[in-house]
C-alpha cells in the first residue's frame, strides 16, 4: 500500500483543486481529507456517508460549583491561564484548557470534575470518486494531529479491507501537529506551491519539515505564469535542495470553472491545465511506484 | 484597537490585507504575524533589524538520584511525554504540553525545570517606523499555541506602552490557533474567494467567529473569479462585504515582487484607507453599544 500526501505550507497554493484532480484519474484508492480544520474536497468528489462518530480527544477540566470554596488554587496552578477568576467563583475557559489534569488532581476539594472532550466528527464514505474517510473539527477545538493520525488509520483499515493499493491524501496548511502527523507513514509528498515570495518562504519551511522526518517530496509550482520569474527562482532553490520539480501549471480560470460546477478540472471537456495534470498524475504513479511500501513512522 | 483579518480558507489573501491595511494605518500601529507555522507578512513589510528572541515551554528535566521509579508521574501525564520501562524512566520532552503536573507530583522532587525551543519572537521595524512583530515555529515543534499566547503578550504589552493599534494577521482555519488569533481584536475581517471552497470555508469562519460577539466583514479578494454565492451568504447574514479585490494578473505581478497592495497605486491606498476608517467606525460603535 502507498500512500500520496498533498500539502504545501502556504494555504491556498491549489492543494485541494489539484487533488480532486488525482482523485478523478486514480483508480482503486481510498480518499482521504486531512485537512480537518477547513476540509473542502468533499464539494468536488460529494460523499455520502457510511459511518460517523464522535471525535473525542482528551479531556477538559469542569469545576463543580458546590464542592468549590473559591480557595484560587485552581487559577494559581494552571499553565495555560484557563482558569478565570469571577464573582461567582473560578471558571475554566475550555477551550484555553489542555486538559493536563493539574488542577483536577491537586484541588483540595475534588471540587473539579475531568470530562471527555469531544472534538469533532469523523465520516467514512462513499463518494463519486471512491471511498472516502474525512472530518470536521468542532469550531475552536485543538488541532491535535490526533484526528489526522485517526482518519489515517481507517484510510488503511478501508484500503486493506477492500484490496486498495493507494490512499490519496489532502492535507492542511502548516507546518504544525496535523501537517506532522499527516506526514507518518507517506510514501510521498506533493509539495504544492505559487510562485511569490509568500510561496517560497512556506515551501522552505515544509521542504525542511519532509526532510526532518526524511520523507521523499517532489514539488509543484501551481500558476506558474503569474510570474515566470519566481517560478525560475523557486525552480533554483528545489535545484539546491535536491528536491525535484514534477511540473508546473498555468493559471487557468477552468480551474475555478470546474470547481463552481462541482468538477475536478481534468472532467469534462479537455482543458490545457487538464492535460498537464493528466501528465503530472503519469510521472507521480511512476514515483510511487519506486518509493518504499510504506515511509518512515513517525 | 485592534483589528484581526483572518479567513477560513488558507490563501485567500489575509496577508495582501494585512500588509496594506498597516501601510496606510493612520495612527501609529503595530504590525502583528500570529501565523507563526507559516509567518508571510514580513515579507511584504520587510522590517529592518529584526531581533530574534527564542521562546520556551517549561518541561521536565529528571535527577536520577532522586527518582524512585515510582511511576507516579508517568501515570498522571496526560500526553504520554514520561513512561516508567522497567527500572528506567524515560521523558519524552517533545510530547510535553509543559503542564508542570509531573513536577508537582513526584513525591521524590526527582523532576525540575528544562526548556523547550518552540521557535522566536522576531522583532523589527520598516523603513517609514511600521513596527513588526512576529512568531516562527521552530520546524518540527507541533504546539504553535503556547508561541502564539506569547506573541499576543508581547501585543498588548506595546500595544498599552506605545498606545498604537495592531492589524493581526491570523492564522488560516477555525481551530485553536485561529480562534485565540482574534481573542484580542475589536474588529475581525474575514478575506475569502468568491469560489465553493472560499464560501464553504468563510462559513466555517463565521459561524467560529460568531459566538465571540465582535464585528465583521467580509474582504472579497480576486472578485471576477468563481460565482456570486458568497455575496448571497453575506447579505442573507447581514455581513457587510468591505471591499472587493478583482482578480488581475497587474496585482498577482505585484505580490509575486512583494509588493503591497495599497502602495501599488493611488486608488488602492484611497480604499484601504477607506477600508481602515470603515473598521474604526465598527470597532468604535461596539464599543459605545458596549
Amino acid at each position: 500500500m502507498r500512500e500520496l500526501v498533498v500539502i504545501s505550507g502556504k494555504g491556498g497554493t491549489g492543494k485541494t483543486s489539484i487533488t480532486a484532480a488525482f482523485a478523478h484519474l486514480a483508480e482503486g484508492k481510498v480518499l482521504c481529507d486531512l485537512d480537518v480544520d477547513a476540509p473542502d474536497l468533499h464539494l468536488i468528489t460529494q460523499p455520502s456517508i457510511q459511518r460517523s462518530g464522535p471525535f473525542i480527544s482528551g479531556h477538559v477540566a469542569k469545576i463543580i460549583p458546590e464542592k468549590c470554596t473559591d480557595c484560587g488554587k485552581c487559577v494559581e496552578l494552571c499553565a495555560y491561564e484557563a482558569i478565570r477568576k469571577t464573582a461567582q467563583g473560578p471558571v475554566v475557559d475550555a477551550s484555553a484548557c489542555e486538559g493536563c489534569n493539574v488542577c483536577v488532581a491537586l484541588c483540595p476539594e475534588t471540587a473539579i470534575d475531568f470530562n471527555d472532550r469531544i472534538c469533532g466528527t469523523w465520516y467514512e464514505s462513499e463518494s463519486r470518486m471512491g471511498p472516502m474517510v474525512h472530518a470536521l473539527l468542532d469550531p475552536g477545538q485543538e488541532n491535535s494531529g490526533k484526528l489526522v493520525t485517526l482518519l489515517k488509520a481507517k484510510a488503511r483499515e478501508t484500503a486493506s479491507r477492500l484490496g486498495l493499493e493507494l490512499i490519496l491524501s489532502d492535507g492542511a496548511p502548516g507546518i504544525g501537529c496535523p501537517v506532522i502527523s499527516s506526514l507518518s507513514q507517506a510514501s510521498l509528498v506533493l509539495l504544492v506551491t505559487e510562485p511569490t515570495p509568500s510561496g517560497l518562504h512556506d515551501l522552505e519551511r515544509v521542504a525542511d519539515l519532509c526532510r526532518h522526518f526524511r520523507i521523499r517530496s517532489t514539488v509543484l509550482i501551481n500558476k506558474a505564469d503569474l510570474s515566470p520569474e519566481y517560478s525560475d527562482v523557486i525552480r533554483a532553490f528545489c535545484r539546491e535542495r535536491e528536491i525535484s520539480v514534477i511540473g508546473s501549471l498555468p493559471h487557468d480560470p477552468a480551474v475555478v470553472e470546474a470547481m463552481v460546477r462541482g468538477q475536478a478540472v481534468t472532467e469534462g471537456s479537455e482543458t490545457t491545465v487538464g492535460s498537464e495534470i493528466r501528465r503530472i498524475w503519469n510521472q507521480l504513479q511512476i514515483l510511487l511506484s519506486t518509493s518504499s511500501i510504506s515511509g518512515a513512522s513517525l | 484597537m485592534i483589528v484581526a483579518v483572518a479567513s477560513g480558507k488558507g490563501g485567500t489573501g489575509k496577508t495582501t490585507v494585512s500588509a496594506s491595511l498597516a501601510a496606510v494605518w493612520k495612527r501609529p500601529v503595530l504590525a502583528v504575524d500570529l501565523d507563526v507555522e507559516e509567518p508571510n507578512l514580513h515579507l511584504f513589510l520587510r522590517p529592518n533589524s529584526v531581533a530574534g528572541e527564542p521562546v520556551h515551554l517549561a518541561v521536565p528535566v529528571l535527577d536520577e538520584q532522586q527518582c524512585s521509579r515510582c511511576g507516579i508521574c508517568s501515570s498522571f501525564c496526560q500526553f504520554k511525554a514520561i513512561s516508567l520501562m522497567g527500572r528506567h524512566l524515560i521523558l519524552f520532552p517533545e510530547m510535553c504540553h509543559g503542564c508542570g503536573g509531573c513536577i508537582h507530583v513526584c513525591p521524590e522532587g526527582a523532576l525540575g525545570i528544562g526548556q523547550r525551543e518552540l521557535g522566536l519572537i522576531e522583532y523589527g521595524s520598516t523603513d517609514d517606523g511600521i513596527p513588526c512583530l512576529s512568531g516562527r515555529l521552530r520546524v518540527g515543534e507541533a504546539m504553535s499555541p503556547p508561541l502564539m499566547a506569547k506573541v499576543r503578550q508581547q501585543m498588548r504589552r506595546i500595544a498599552t506602552q506605545e498606545h498604537r493599534d495592531a492589524v493581526i494577521d491570523a492564522p488560516p482555519g477555525v481551530s485553536c490557533p485561529a480562534m485565540s488569533a482574534v481573542q484580542d481584536a475589536d474588529v475581525i475581517v474575514l478575506v475569502t474567494e468568491p469560489t465553493p471552497f472560499g464560501l464553504h470555508d468563510l462559513r466555517l469562519a463565521f459561524q467560529a467567529f460568531r459566538v465571540l460577539g465582535k464585528p465583521m466583514g467580509v474582504v472579497i479578494n480576486r472578485a471576477g473569479l468563481g460565482d456570486d454565492r458568497v455575496q448571497a451568504f453575506c447579505m442573507e447574514n447581514s455581513i457587510p462585504v468591505l471591499m472587493e479585490i478583482p482578480f488581475s494578473r497587474t496585482i498577482a505581478a505585484h505580490y509575486a515582487r512583494g509588493g503591497v497592495l495599497s502602495r501599488m497605486d493611488d486608488d488602492y491606498r484611497k480604499s484601504f484607507e477607506a477600508l481602515a476608517s470603515r473598521l474604526e467606525s465598527m470597532a468604535q460603535s461596539e464599543v459605545s453599544h458596549a
